[in-house]
């Protein structure tokens, strides 16, 4: 193809177009990376590798709630999460009419914000809330309800999982109903000519068949949950602390980047645990690798 | 056969009213009268609609900067991401070489990558080199993370313009640069436009990185967290503040919406 070109520069070409984008990820993700182990882990004054950053995040007031309400909510969101996307993608499966705008509704989310989803939530979850209001008049409740207190703990996490749930369902509902794409519609036909219920197909062939989307869709779930910041703090503040929510405390409110980096690197040992956690047990028996 | 077909129509009703009606409802907050928003009991329904809270949130000086300074980090953004992501993408898409195994990879971990631990080291350096609370460093970030997205979108992109084409215009004489050029970057300019509609929501949307590195200088998203969190903004100042957020990425993912499921399927896989 390029007689005209010496075949060293030929060969470099595709080195070539990758390095800039090679080049930014190191300057702007891989040094800050190695630097949040830094900061959280070296003495600001002598330099040398100390503990101390670690133990003030440890014997912080905020850190163990902290660490149980983001597990917390992750667990509880993310099954949902892909419950709900599952019934969508079916949904969308099925083909039937009107399905291209109900895919449409169901991925709206996919363009706002953890920020504005909490705030769209608020207007529901507030005590003079559209909850609130609703229940009152229907008969339900006589007086408003404060779900939003620190005296009901279970009611706040509620409204934070249910606000999760509504906006982060829409990017797994895109991953499954891309993996039900690429699924050949004959192996479901074929099990429900040899009488396999719609509960059968869908547990054994359709589920089965659609394992490494699931993989993608929960690895790229829980991921993003340990960065749950915003919605949080639009619900409850500082009521419900979370791990990303604590990162912003210390390094807005008391000027600490070292512990806020302690905090950050939790974060990604966290993340790259579980990343690896999902990579083993959803692998497909038989394969190496 | 029917009971089947009502059961699947009032499951797609149930799902679609659990996404729309909160959109509705803060868009309805946002419109209703400061006063009956505040009283009780609270109608359902307020009796009037008006548009003072939006326009008294809109005319704030800070939310009017505010606006301006999320709109130029998205351009910047986009621009300096298509930059960046368009040559790696289109090497993707074109070229086997050794070490491509280890090129996707690196996209995969930095995809996977929080944006939470990003922030923090960032100002820390930010504020060495002069970039701490400027519109460009936030931009500089804002690249980062959309970076392994955007380089998948392009490659797919590339891979969708048929690389023949490329071979016959240099065949008839053209450069690969000038077969690049003439064949190749007009046919995928309404994907590359796609791919810059993405970089401009995820942009418009960031959060965390735009609250640590800017002061004085806060994007939309910002401003909203700082008056929330440390100013505790009163409730129509939140609503309003929630339906400015909403709105423009509503339009867009309106205009878009037939390259949805691929733009953001492609960014998944």
């Amino acid at each position: 193809m390029d007689e005209h070109r010496p075949r060293v520069l030929a060969a470099a070409t595709p080195y070539l177009l990758v390095l800039p984008a090679a080049a930014y990820l190191a300057v702007f993700v891989v040094y800050p990376m190695a630097q949040a182990i830094r900061l959280g882990a070296a003495d600001p004054h002598t330099g040398g590798w100390t503990l101390e950053h670690v133990r003030r995040m440890a014997s912080d007031l905020y850190f163990w709630p902290a660490v149980r309400y983001t597990l917390w909510i992750t667990a509880l969101a993310v099954p949902l999460q892909v419950v709900l996307a599952l019934s969508m993608a079916l949904l969308v499966n099925t083909r039937f009419p009107g399905h291209t705008v109900f895919l449409y509704v169901c991925a709206i989310p996919l363009a706002v914000s953890d920020l504005a989803a909490g705030l769209i939530w608020l207007s529901l979850f507030t005590e003079r809330g559209y909850l609130n209001a609703a229940l009152v008049q229907w008969g339900v409740l006589r007086s408003p309800f404060n779900f939003l207190s620190h005296e009901h703990p279970a009611w706040l996490v509620g409204a934070i999982v249910t606000t999760e749930v509504w906006r982060a369902t829409a990017i797994v509902m895109v991953v499954l109903v891309a993996g039900l794409q690429l699924l050949p519609r004959d192996y479901a036909e074929t099990a429900a000519v040899f009488g396999a219920s719609w509960w059968q197909t869908l547990r054994h062939v359709l589920l089965p068949l659609l394992r490494p989307s699931l993989q993608t869709a929960l690895i790229i779930r829980t991921v993003l949950a340990f960065q749950l910041f915003a919605t949080v703090v639009t619900l409850s503040g500082r009521l419900v602390p979370v791990l990303a929510g604590e990162t912003y405390f210390w390094y807005t409110l008391y000027r600490n980047p070292h512990v806020a980096s302690a905090y950050a690197t939790l974060v990604l040992l966290l993340s790259a645990l579980f990343v690896w956690g999902y990579l083993r047990t959803l692998r497909p028996e038989g394969e190496g690798t | 056969m029917t009971l089947r077909k009502l059961g699947l129509y009032a499951a797609a009703l149930l799902l679609s009213a659990w996404v729309l009606v909160p959109i509705l409802l803060i868009a309805l907050a946002a419109t209703t009268p400061r006063e009956d928003l505040y009283r009780w009991p609270r109608p359902l329904w307020p009796e009037r609609l008006s548009l003072e809270v939006l326009s008294s949130f809109a005319r704030q000086e800070a939310v009017l900067r505010a606006l301006g300074n999320s709109l130029a980090v998205a351009g910047l953004t986009i621009v300096l991401a298509t930059l960046v992501s368009a040559p790696a993408g289109y090497a993707l898409s074109r070229y086997r070489f050794r070490g491509r195994e280890a090129v996707q990879l690196g996209i995969l971990a930095t995809k996977m990558f929080p944006a939470t631990a990003l922030a923090v080291p960032l100002a820390v350096a930010f504020i060495r080199w002069g970039l701490y609370d400027t519109l460009f460093g936030v931009a500089l970030v804002h690249t980062a993370l959309s970076l392994p997205f955007v380089i998948l979108i392009v490659a797919s992109v590339f891979r969708g313009v048929p690389a023949e084409l490329e071979e016959a215009a240099m065949s008839l004489g053209a450069s690969r640069v000038g077969a690049f050029l003439r064949v190749t970057l007009p046919m995928a300019l309404p994907g590359l436009a796609a791919a810059a509609i993405f970089t401009f929501i995820l942009s418009w949307n960031e959060v965390f990185a735009a609250t640590l590195l800017t002061v004085n200088h806060r994007t939309l998203p910002a401003l909203l967290v700082h008056s929330v969190v440390a100013e505790g903004a009163p409730l129509h100042y939140r609503y309003a503040g929630g339906l400015f957020l909403v709105l423009p990425a509503l339009v867009i993912i309106f205009v878009i919406r037939r390259y949805l499921l691929t733009l953001w399927g492609v960014t998944v896989r």
